[in-house]
């Protein structure tokens, strides 16, 4: 039995290092920044996005209706117009995991994104934009009658 | 293996509109079933669009997408007949790809 081990021991390392090389390659991009989407307040979100100041700006446009009657689906358009942009991050305060999404924009693609989200409750809608290792921030108060987490 | 998704493609001089549909439940891991226990969370984390290769967008998201997530980004710089690819990750690693002719 002793002289299977060795063999085993090969095979095992030897699919080991298929695997690693099968899934290195698809993670080489940015991985789902854990730290930041577990985070369960706006505050820690944007501590994991490595955000520690920001600055309100008119250049960064949400988009958005006041009032949604199905917090399932609400439906968000926004564009910086910060020249430079580079990254847009969304974040809605009250949901339990407060980060949504965040886009990371190569030269090939113009800052802007429109995406329906779910609200749990009511809440603010804030918008950070980054440019030149700068963030420009924007929010926005969405009402919802129904809830889009518990359904 | 995960729907394909569908992609539409405005192209406006050298600008182009995408939108993209894809097929999840995007579960938060806070819904109950009709038997009362907790559905486990399942959605989409990493969306990757690429043009010829070369990557544009690349988007993290969170269970707060809606269920069947619909994307529109804007691409610049393009022209009819790029390639467009689209993929997406998802929490319990299974992943989509679709591919398209800018139109």
């Amino acid at each position: 039995m002793s002289a299977m081990k060795p063999i085993r021991r090969m095979t095992l390392r030897a699919m080991a290092a298929l695997a690693a090389g099968l899934v290195l390659p698809l993670r080489a991009l940015a991985a789902w920044n854990k730290e930041a989407f577990q985070a369960k307040t706006a505050a820690d979100a944007l501590k994991g996005l490595g955000i520690a100041a920001s600055a309100e700006s008119k250049d960064v446009v949400i988009e958005a209706p006041q009032i949604a009657e199905n917090g399932a689906v609400v439906p968000v358009e926004i564009t910086s117009n910060v020249p430079n942009t580079r990254s847009i991050a969304v974040v809605i305060e009250k949901n339990p995991f407060p980060l949504a999404a965040k886009f990371d924009f190569a030269g090939g693609a113009a800052p802007f994104v429109k995406v329906n989200v779910k609200l749990g409750e009511s809440s603010i809608v804030r918008v950070l934009a980054e440019a030149g290792g700068k963030f420009y921030s924007a929010s926005k108060e969405i009402k919802v009658t129904i809830g889009g987490c518990g359904g | 293996m995960a729907e394909p998704m569908k992609i539409r493609t405005t192209l406006k001089g050298d600008n182009c509109e995408v939108r993209v549909l894809m097929v999840h439940p995007m579960e938060t891991g806070q819904r109950k079933d009709a038997g009362g226990n907790l559905v486990p969370a399942h959605f989409i984390q990493e969306v990757t669009v690429r043009v010829n290769g070369k990557v544009a967008i690349e988007g993290q998201i969170s269970q707060a997408v809606s269920r069947n997530p619909v994307f529109s980004f804007r691409l610049l710089g393009v022209k009819a007949g790029d390639k467009l690819d689209i993929a997406w990750l998802d929490s319990r690693g299974e992943r989509s790809q679709s591919e398209t002719a800018i139109a």
